[in-house]
C-alpha cells in the first residue's frame, strides 16, 4: 500500500540542525521533529509526546533519544517507544539522507494520517 | 588460439590488484592492455602524504615499475585517457585516436575530487589532492609561499594540512562542521585530534562556512560567512570524492552516484566490469583501499575462471597517516538506546578509546592516542564475535584479559604539585601532600587543622579526600562523595576545582581529562558543566545551547501547549505609559492570548507562538524593553516597595537601590535562579525577608539579608550585616552572589548552598575579609562584562535563526487521494 504512495521529499540539509539539534516540519495533519544526534544521525518522528502533547522538538536530544520539555518523559527516535517507566508510542517517519539532503516520505506520512 | 582481448580503463589501485590476482593463476589467458590518463606506472595513491610531507620519495611508493608491465607483456598507455567506449562494435577510443577492441572490458576510472564552486573556485593556487601532480604543485608552493589555507578537515584535507606545515607552510584548516573528521571519529576524539593539529602549530577553525576565494590573477584570501579573511597562497580543496562515471554513463551503462555492479562486479553489460572508487555496490560507494582490494580479488579471480565468493560488501575502517597522531575508528559509532557503550579515557596520555556494542558484539570502534588494538577490536567486529566473557577488561587490549581495573584517581594524581586545592585558603597540592606525610595525617579533619585547606567553603574536600587516598593507600578509608551523574565518579565540587587547576575550557575537554565514562555525557551533566565553565571562564568559554534545557536555549518560557510565554524587564517593578503601550500593541499585533501580572512584579505575555518569538522581541526591544530573564538560571527579579518617594515609611529609597541591583545583576548566569527585592522599612512589603538576597531599609542603613525561599520551601533570610551605604549595599550583593557562583552546586539554590557550606563562613568571607570581598566584587562585574548582551536583541539581530523557524511548512498541502 504504502509503496504506491512513497513520495520523498527534500525537507532541508544536514546543516539545518545542530547536533543534538531539532527542527520542526508543519504537516498539513500534524508536525514532524526531525532530530539530528550528536554523530549525525537523522530521524523523524510526530512532534507530539504521548503523555501531553509536550512539543518534543523542543527537548534535549542525547543518546538516539529525546526527553520531553514538559514532564521529561525520554522517547526513543527509532522506535518511537517511551523508554522507562512510562508508556506510550510515537509516530515515527520514514527519513533518509542523500548527500547531505534531508528526504522525508510525504507519501507515507500524509496519507497514514491520524 | 586466440587470446581473449582484456582491456582496462585506469590504472589505480584497484586494478593494479585485478592483474596480480589474475596474472598469478593464469598468465598468458589474455592479451591485455591499460590506458591511464595519468602519465605514470602504478603507485600507492595513500602514499601521497608521506611523499608531500617529506618522508618518503615517489619511486619508494611505485607498485609496479614499467619493468613489471613489460615481463608480463602487458601493453601500457600512458597519459592516454580513453574518451569513448564502444559497445556495440566492442571497442574503446583514446584522446591519442587509438581504437583497441576488447572482449572484456573493466572501468576502474577511479573518483574525482569534489570542487565547490566557490566565487574565485578557478583562480590559481587552487588545488586539489587526488594526483603526483597535486603534490608536486603543493610542493612547489611551499618552496616559496608561506601560506596555505585547507577546505575540509576530513581525512584527505587533514593529512594535505600536516604535509604542508612539515613543509615549512603556514596552515589553517577550515572545517564546516563542529568536529574533525565528524563521518570516522565521535566529538570526544575529535576533540583530541583538533587539539594534536594544533599543538602542531595548524590553525584549526570548525564550523567555518567559506564564503569566497579572492585574489586579483591568483589566490591571495579565504573569506568565511562572517567576515573573517585568511590570507591564502594556496587553497587546497579536500571536501570529498565523486565517483568518476562519465564514460559509463554516456555509453549508457546503469549508473546512479557509482557505476552499478552487481555481486561479481558486472555492470549491466556482462561484457564489461567496474572495479575501485568508480562502482556502487548495493548502493555503497567506497573511499577506501581495503574494499576495493576485496572487489578486485572477485573480478581476477573470475577472469582466471576460478569464480571467487560473491563481494558481499565491506566493513571500513580508517587510519590517519599523520606521524605522531594515532587515530582509529571502525563501524558505526552512533548512540543509539539500545546500544551499549565501554569508554576508557586517560588524560595524562591523552588517551581515548570507545567500543559500541549491540547485543554483545563490537559494533563499532573510536580510538585515539593508542590505536594498537585496533586491528583485534575490528576482526572481533567483523567476526561478531560474543564478547561478553572479556566485556569487564577487553577496552586494555588481548594482553589484559582478565586484568585489573582503572584508578579513579587518575586526575587527582596527575595534577602537579605547584596545583592550587584549595582556592579559599590557596593551598596547594605539595603543601597538603607534605603535610600528610610529614606530619602523619589521616583523616580530612586533619589535613583541615594543619593546613586550613577545606576549611573554609568545603569545596575542595573530595580532593584533600583523593589526595589522601593517593599518598596513605589502601590505609585511608574515604567517605562515598556524591558523584555528579552516572557519566563520573567525581562530585560537583571536585569537577570545578578540577577545572580550575587544570584549566579546562571546553566540555569535551572536562570530559576527557576528568576521563568521563561516557562519550558525551547527559541531559545531568552537561548542563552543569556549561554552567560551571561559564563561571570559570567568562569572556573565553562559548556557550553550548545544545547543553541548555529549552527554556534557556530560546529564552522564553515553554508553555504546556509548546507555545511560549515573554517577560521584559521591568526594572523594580516600575514602569511608563509607553512600555505599557508598547505591550499592550505587541498583545494585540501578535493575538497574544493572555498578559497577567506575575508574582515577581512585571507582565508576562503568555501562548506566544515560537517563529513569532523573534518579531515580538523586536517590537519590545523598539519600545527599549530587554529580555526580564523568567526563564533563567540566574537573576529573576528586583521587587521593590514604592520607599521615600511616597510612602509615609519609606526610610530610603528603595525603589531607586532595586533598579540600581537590578541593573548590576542582570545577565549574570548562577548555579539556579536568583530573587531579590528591596524594602523601604521593616513593614517589608517587598518580601525581602523570603529571597536569596533582600535589602530592609533603616533609618542607619541598609540590613542586607540572604538564603531566604518561598517556593517548595519557605525559609526566611539570614542577616548578612547592615551598612551604612548604597554603595557598599551593591558591593556585599555582588560579592555574595559571585562567592555563590563560585562554590554553588549547579541547581542549588543560595539557601542551600549556605546550608551547606554554612552561614558563618559566607559572613566570614564577605563580611569579615574586606579584601575578599573587594576581590569577589571585582570578578563578578568583570564577567558581568560578557554577560550582560540582551539575549532577545541578539535573536532579533539573526543569531539561532533556525531555532525559531520550521524547517519546511507543507501545512497547507493537501493530503495526498
Ligand atoms: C509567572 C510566575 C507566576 C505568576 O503568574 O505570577 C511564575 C511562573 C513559573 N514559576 Fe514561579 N513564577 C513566578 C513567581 C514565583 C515566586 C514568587 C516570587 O518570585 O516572588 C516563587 C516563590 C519564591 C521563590 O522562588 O523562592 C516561585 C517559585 C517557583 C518554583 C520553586 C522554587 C524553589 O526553589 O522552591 C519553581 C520551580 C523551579 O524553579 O524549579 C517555579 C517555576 C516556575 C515556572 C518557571 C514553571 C516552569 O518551569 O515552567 C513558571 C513559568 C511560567 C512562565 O512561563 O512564565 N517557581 N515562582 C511568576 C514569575 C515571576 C517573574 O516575574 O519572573
Ligand atoms: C592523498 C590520499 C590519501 C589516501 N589515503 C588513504 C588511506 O590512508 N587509506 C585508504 O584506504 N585509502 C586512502 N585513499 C583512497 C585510495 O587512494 C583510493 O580509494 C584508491 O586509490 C582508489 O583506487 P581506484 O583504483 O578506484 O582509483 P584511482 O587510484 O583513483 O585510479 C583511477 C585512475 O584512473 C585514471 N582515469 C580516470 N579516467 C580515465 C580515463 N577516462 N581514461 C584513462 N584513465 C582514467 C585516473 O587518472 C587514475 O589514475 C587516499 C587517497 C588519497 C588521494
Ligand atoms: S505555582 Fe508556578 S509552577 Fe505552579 S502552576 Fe503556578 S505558575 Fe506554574
Ligand atoms: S507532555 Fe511530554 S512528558 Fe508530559
Amino acid at each position: 500500500m504504502n509503496t504506491q504512495t512513497e513520495k520523498w521529499i527534500v525537507v532541508g540539509h544536514l546543516n539545518d540542525i545542530a547536533r543534538r539539534g531539532s527542527r520542526c516540519i508543519k504537516g498539513p495533519r500534524f508536525n514532524i521533529a526531525l532530530f539530528r544526534t550528536a554523530d549525525d544521525q537523522i530521524y523523524a518522528i510526530e512532534d507530539k509526546c504521548p503523555h501531553k502533547q509536550g512539543p518534543l522538538s523542543q527537548g534535549i536530544v542525547h543518546d538516539g533519544a529525546v526527553t520531553c520539555p514538559l514532564h521529561n518523559w525520554v522517547i526513543n527516535l527509532r522506535t518511537g517507544q517511551v523508554v522507562g517507566e512510562d508508556e506510550g508510542q510515537v509516530r515515527t517517519l520514514p527519513v533518509k539522507l542523500e548527500n547531505g539532503l534531508i528526504l522525508l516520505n510525504m507519501g507515507i506520512s500524509l496519507v497514514r494520517a491520524a | 588460439m586466440m587470446r581473449k582481448k582484456l582491456v582496462i580503463i585506469g590504472n589505480g589501485m584497484a586494478p593494479g590488484r585485478v592483474l596480480e590476482t589474475l596474472l598469478e593463476k593464469q598468465p598468458d589467458a589474455y592479451d591485455i592492455t591499460v590506458f591511464n590518463a595519468e602519465s605514470r606506472v602504478n603507485y600507492n595513491r595513500i602514499m601521497l602524504s608521506p611523499v608531500l610531507s617529506g618522508e618518503k620519495a615517489f619511486a619508494d611508493i611505485i607498485i609496479h615499475d614499467e619493468a613489471w608491465y613489460e615481463s608480463h607483456g602487458i601493453q601500457l598507455h600512458r597519459g592516454a585517457p580513453v574518451t569513448q567506449i564502444d559497445r556495440e562494435r566492442k571497442s574503446v577510443t583514446a584522446q591519442s585516436g587509438v581504437v583497441t577492441l576488447y572482449d572484456h572490458l573493466i572501468i576502474a576510472t577511479g573518483s574525482n575530487p569534489v570542487v565547490i564552486p566557490l566565487p574565485g573556485h578557478d583562480l590559481p593556487g587552487v588545488l586539489t589532492y587526488r594526483d603526483l601532480d597535486d603534490v608536486d604543485a603543493m610542493l612547489a608552493a611551499a618552496r616559496t609561499k608561506k601560506n596555505a589555507v585547507v577546505i575540509g578537515g576530513g581525512l584527505l584535507g587533514l593529512e594535505a594540512a600536516a604535509g604542508l606545515q612539515a613543509q615549512g607552510m603556514n596552515v589553517t584548516v577550515l572545517h564546516l562542521m563542529p568536529t574533525l573528521m565528524e563521518r570516522q571519529l565521535d566529538p570526544a576524539a575529535g576533540y583530541l585530534l583538533e587539539k594534536s593539529m594544533m599543538e602542531r602549530g595548524i590553525t584549526v577553525i570548525t564550523k567555518a562556512n567559506t564564503h569566497a576565494i579572492t585574489g586579483d590573477g591568483r589566490v591571495e584570501a579565504v573569506e568565511l560567512d562572517d567576515g573573517t579573511e585568511i590570507a591564502a597562497d594556496i587553497v587546497v580543496m579536500a571536501v570529498g570524492i565523486r565517483p568518476n562515471i562519465k564514460l559509463a554513463q554516456e555509453c549508457g551503462l546503469a549508473v546512479n552516484r557509482g557505476i552499478i555492479v552487481d555481486d561479481q562486479m558486472f555492470t549491466s553489460d556482462p561484457d564489461i566490469s567496474a572495479v575501485g572508487e568508480c562502482v556502487e555496490h548495493r548502493e555503497q560507494c567506497y573511499g577506501l583501499v581495503a574494499p576495493l582490494y576485496e572487489m578486485a580479488k572477485v573480478i581476477g579471480n573470475r577472469l582466471a575462471l576460478e569464480p571467487d565468493a560473491d563481494y558481499q560488501g565491506s566493513v571500513t575502517s580508517t587510519k590517519l597517516k599523520v606521524t605522531g597522531i594515532d587515530l582509529f575508528s571502525a563501524g558505526d559509532f552512533g548512540e543509539a538506546p539500545d546500544r551499549d557503550e565501554i569508554v576508557y579515557r586517560d588524560a595524562t596520555r591523552g588517551i581515548y578509546k570507545r567500543l559500541i556494542l549491540k547485543d554483545n558484539r563490537i559494533i563499532g570502534a573510536v580510538l585515539y592516542g593508542d590505536t594498537q588494538d585496533g586491528a583485534w577490536f575490528f576482526q572481533l567486529q567483523k567476526d561478531r564475535t560474543d564478547i561478553s566473557e572479556i566485556r569487564d577488561t577487553m577496552i586494555f587490549g588481548p594482553a589484559y584479559v582478565g586484568g585489573e581495573p582503572l584508578n579513579p584517581t587518575g586526575a587527582v594524581a596527575a595534577l602537579p604539585l605547584d596545583a592550587e586545592i584549595c582556592g579559599c585558603n590557596g593551598i596547594c597540592k605539595s603543601t597538603i601532600v607534605n603535610a600528610i606525610t610529614g606530619k602523619g595525617l589521616t583523616s580530612v579533619d586533619d589535613v583541615r587543622s594543619h593546613t586550613k585547606a577545606s576549611a573554609s567553603c568545603g569545596s575542595c574536600t573530595g580532593l584533600v579526600e583523593q589526595l589522601l587516598a593517593l599518598t596513605l593507600g589502601d590505609a585511608f578509608q574515604a567517605d562515598a562523595v556524591q558523584p555528579l551523574c552516572a557519566c563520573t565518579d567525581l562530585g560537583h565540587d571536585d569537577v570545578r576545582r578540577l577545572i580550575i587547576a587544570k584549566e579546562l575550557k571546553t566540555i569535551p575537554q572536562v570530559m576527557q581529562d576528568l576521563e568521563w565514562k561516557t562519550s558525551c555525557g547527559c541531559a545531568k551533566c552537561r548542563p552543569a558543566l556549561n554552567y560551571y565553565l561559564i563561571a570559570t571562564w567568562p569572556g573565553i568559554y562559548k556557550d553550548d545551547s545544545q547543553s541548555r534545557f529549552i527554556n534557556e536555549r530560546v529564552h522564553a518560557n515553554i508553555q504546556k501547549d509548546g507555545t511560549y510565554s515573554v517577560v521584559p524587564r521591568m526594572w523594580g517593578g516600575m514602569t511608563t505609559p509607553d512600555e505599557l503601550r508598547a505591550i499592550a500593541d505587541v498583545a494585540d499585533k501578535f493575538r497574544i492570548p493572555t498578559v497577567k501580572v506575575t508574582g515577581g512584579q512585571r507582565i508576562d505575555l503568555l501562548g506566544v507562538k515560537k517563529d513569532d518569538l523573534p518579531s515580538v522581541w523586536a517590537d519590545l526591544n523598539a519600545a527599549g524593553m530587554v529580555s526580564g530573564h523568567a526563564y533563567a538560571k540566574g537573576l529573576r527579579t528586583v521587587k521593590t516597595c514604592v520607599g521615600t518617594d511616597w510612602c509615609r515609611f519609606g526610610t530610603q529609597d528603595s525603589t531607586g537601590l532595586g533598579i540600581k541591583i537590578e541593573k548590576m545583576m542582570w545577565g549574570a548566569w548562577t548555579p539556579h535562579k536568583v530573587k531579590m527585592a528591596v524594602s523601604g522599612c521593616p513593614r517589608n512589603c517587598a518580601e525581602a525577608t523570603c529571597k536569596d538576597f533582600g535589602v530592609i531599609c533603616v533609618d542607619s542603613g541598609y540590613e542586607l539579608h540572604f538564603a531566604g525561599a518561598a517556593g517548595m520551601h519557605i525559609k526566611g533570610t539570614e542577616v548578612l550585616c547592615t551598612v551604612a551605604s548604597e554603595d557598599e549595599a551593591l558591593e556585599y550583593c555582588g560579592a555574595t552572589v559571585q562567592l555563590y557562583r563560585e562554590q554553588g552546586r549547579y541547581l542549588e539554590r543560595i539557601y542551600k548552598w549556605a546550608d551547606r557550606v554554612g552561614v558563618d563562613t559566607v559572613r566570614d568571607q564577605i563580611v569579615n575579609d574586606p579584601a575578599r570581598r573587594n576581590l569577589l566584587f571585582r570578578r563578578f562585574l568583570y564577567s558581568q562584562q560578557f554577560a550582560q548582551v540582551d539575549p532577545w536583541a541578539e535573536r532579533v539581530a539573526g543569531k539561532d535563526w533556525r531555532e525559531f523557524t520550521p524547517m519546511a511548512n507543507f501545512s497547507m498541502l493537501e493530503a495526498a487521494q
